[in-house]
């Protein structure tokens, strides 16, 4: 059956045929992994439709904001400060980068031991499969680990449109300045791609947005520290998978009635997993849609994850930006401020990453800690082995896990992950 | 009550019978294509009360037999304690998996490692090698412990092993030699695990490859210190199955009264 967005597909220049293959397979996953999950709450059944409208509607009304002069941004990082991108009238999107894909044609330009998500997202553009990218006027590159920003040099053979964002790996005063250059530069970019200048109130209006879709995130993760969790962790997980495609003014009400239902669950006691099931707190990579292998292994090895440590979680959405400042200075001296903290694995030192591992799995009553990383993910591969002896020292049990996307090794995954359930339940 | 414990691991199955904490029965067969056809073939003509299933089959088996199921994790640590109550320290070697367990005082398990998607250092790297060195698998110990020191291999990769073998035959050096070499980069695997883990002694080796005497002697040579054997090593995952549906069902009994 032809799709009605095959037009709007075609236009952009995609591969019809792969694409088709690309939504099977991420129809059926959604399917097995999502929809087969007994007891959800009625709130993700506004997550099930942007899912399955993930590349058509969505794009669709994307392209029309687009025809009437609004911009898109593409990125793959939570470095990239959405409220200028909102203060300049211009919409972000998070870039597909979550599923193997087209890996022949990306192992002609990357090397083979290269991160999953890296090649991911070169996989997504080779094969002509994300509208997100095809439709984005500006892709957002930024400089986190190397893998990344060698990259980038590749992505910009391949697109027209890559602007490439510094980052600092310190948190010394010359590393915020650093950031602070680097955000100053972008606001800049972002008033030439939009011709919108920005403005106080259009800053304290792209803080409002952004603030508020973060806010009913806080809302989310806080609902989950109840036990019985009123949610699973995979519904929670997609909720911040969502957070980036979708528009955030609508977003953020979807995830607001999703929490007064959860209220009410938790009030009642209605749960996914029964009482006292063992909670897991999952750290380390962020896990880009469709990328749902661990925390379904887990899920179905009779365990609840609680929590997300992870730009694709708290990570992410950790800290609101001040919006108190009265002229465009010090608003941006607060939205660095708040992408400052952020404590991802480029940085170095990175106790406060450590900390907060801790500080989760403490708030949300974890019963143990799955350090999750990507194979050749040095930053959080290394960090992993130095979270072992830490958590160890806290009396939280923790499993290491190095993994892809690929199903090869789902078996001995869930040997781990059961073993692991079994030794901490 | 009878309790049965089957372990369906990559190359083999194993079957304990359990009668009042007495192992009655034993079994051993291969795995082969068709577990679930082997399962059954394995369990013919005996009854029993409780059955629980361990091992890469385990989620097959509870399926179709109406089973109950752990890890082969929690069913080393179970059977280990078992036969030796004090064991710290459990290797465990099969043919697909290597793991490595730290066990508390009393028991539990309070840190395991796995070798992950590859078959480096497991039993079926040292039956490939065999088969390259044209060596009968249960002898290839025993003809590794006659070869002499100073050949290495560093390949860890099971194909890039066996290249590296290639060019040392060509090299001249004696298949013994290389032989040995092989079973060193398993122990130098194996070791690397159990210290993630943290060593206590006692150490008890399980799986298969617990029959091999040069990896026993190379592990108590780098290891400084004596392994615990059990009788029949591959045994142990079935055996701690079978503990468990023993434990379970006195769990339950008692929670009925």
């Amino acid at each position: 059956m032809a799709s009605e967005y095959e037009g709007m597909w075609k236009s952009l220049g995609m591969d019809l045929g792969a694409h088709d293959q690309l939504l099977a397979v991420l129809g059926q996953g959604y399917t097995d992994v999502f929809l087969s999950q007994a007891n959800r709450p009625k709130g993700m059944d506004y997550f099930n439709f942007v899912m399955s409208e993930v590349h058509g509607l969505r794009i669709k009304e994307m392209l029309e904001a687009k025809e009437q002069g609004e911009k898109i941004v593409g990125s793959y990082c939570v470095f990239v400060p959405e409220e200028i991108v909102r203060a300049a009238g211009a919409t972000l999107v998070g870039l597909c980068s979550g599923a193997d894909f087209a890996m022949e044609e990306v192992e002609r330009v990357l090397p083979r031991n290269t991160c999953a998500l890296i090649k991911s997202s070169f996989g997504f553009k080779l094969g002509k499969v994300c509208p997100y990218l095809e439709s984005a006027d500006m892709i957002v590159g930024e400089n986190t680990c190397d893998g990344k920003k060698k990259s980038y040099e590749e992505l910009n053979k391949l697109v027209s449109n890559l602007y490439v964002m510094d980052l600092p790996q310190t948190k010394s005063e010359n590393a915020r300045a650093l950031l602070k250059a680097e955000f100053v530069r972008f606001a800049k970019a972002m008033e030439e791609l939009t011709g919108n200048p920005i403005t106080v109130e259009s800053l304290k209006k792209g803080i409002a947005i952004t603030n508020a879709k973060r806010q009913a995130m806080h809302r989310l993760e806080a609902l989950r520290k109840a036990d019985p969790e009123p949610i699973s962790g995979l519904d929670a997980l997609l909720a911040s998978q969502v957070s980036f495609y979708d528009a955030p003014v609508r977003f953020t009400e979807s995830v607001n009635a999703l929490c007064d239902e959860l209220e009410e669950r938790v009030k009642d006691k209605v749960a996914v997993f029964p009482e006292k099931t063992p909670r897991i707190l999952l750290s380390g990579c962020p896990m880009a849609v469709p990328n749902w292998k661990l925390p379904w292994i887990v899920e179905s090895s009779g365990a609840v994850i609680v929590g997300e440590e992870s730009c694709v979680g708290e990570r992410g959405l950790r800290n609101l930006t001040d919006d108190s400042g009265q002229d465009v200075e010090s608003l941006m001296e607060a939205i660095v401020d708040r992408y400052f903290k952020i404590d991802c694995a480029i940085f170095t030192p990175n106790e406060d990453r450590a900390d907060h591992i801790v500080q989760m799995a403490k708030d949300y009553k974890a019963d143990g800690v799955i350090q999750y990383a990507l194979n050749f993910c040095q930053p959080y591969q290394i960090e992993a082995m130095g979270l072992e002896s830490r958590m160890e020292k806290e009396g939280i049990p923790m499993l290491r896990i190095e993994t892809d996307y690929s199903p090869e090794d789902a078996e001995q995954l869930k040997t781990r992950v059961e073993a692991f359930v079994e030794m901490i339940g | 009550m009878i309790f049965a414990g089957l372990d369906i691991g990559s190359r083999s199955m194993e079957l304990v019978l359990l009668q009042k904490g007495r192992v009655v029965e034993w079994r051993k067969t291969d795995t082969g294509y068709d577990p679930l056809g082997q399962a059954s073939l394995i369990l013919e003509g005996l009854s029993w009360d409780s059955l629980t299933a361990t091992g890469y089959g385990r989620k097959l088996i509870s399926d179709a037999m109406n089973a109950q199921a752990i890890t082969e994790i929690q069913a080393h640590a179970l059977g280990v304690r078992e036969l030796f109550p004090e064991a710290r320290t459990i290797l465990d070697i099969g043919g697909q998996d290597t793991k490595a367990m730290a066990l508390l005082p009393n028991g539990k398990i309070s840190r395991f490692e796995m070798n992950d998607r590859c078959a480096a250092g497991t039993g079926k790297f040292l039956e490939f090698m065999a088969t390259s060195l044209s060596q009968p698998l249960e002898e290839f110990g025993g003809f590794a412990l006659t070869g002499r020191p100073g050949v290495a291999i560093n390949s860890m990769c099971t194909v890039f092993a066996e290249t590296e073998a290639t060019s040392l035959m060509a090299k001249g050096c004696k298949a013994a030699d290389i032989a040995l070499a092989l079973h060193h980069s398993v122990v130098r695997r194996s070791l690397s695990m159990l210290k993630r883990v943290g060593l206590n002694d006692p150490v008890v080796f399980t799986g298969g490859v617990a029959r091999n005497p040069c990896m026993v002697k190379l592990l108590e040579q780098d290891l400084a210190m004596s392994l615990c054997i059990p009788e029949n090593p591959e045994m142990t995952g079935a055996l701690g199955a079978a503990l468990y549906g023993a434990s379970n069902a006195r769990a339950h009994s008692t929670a009925s009264k």
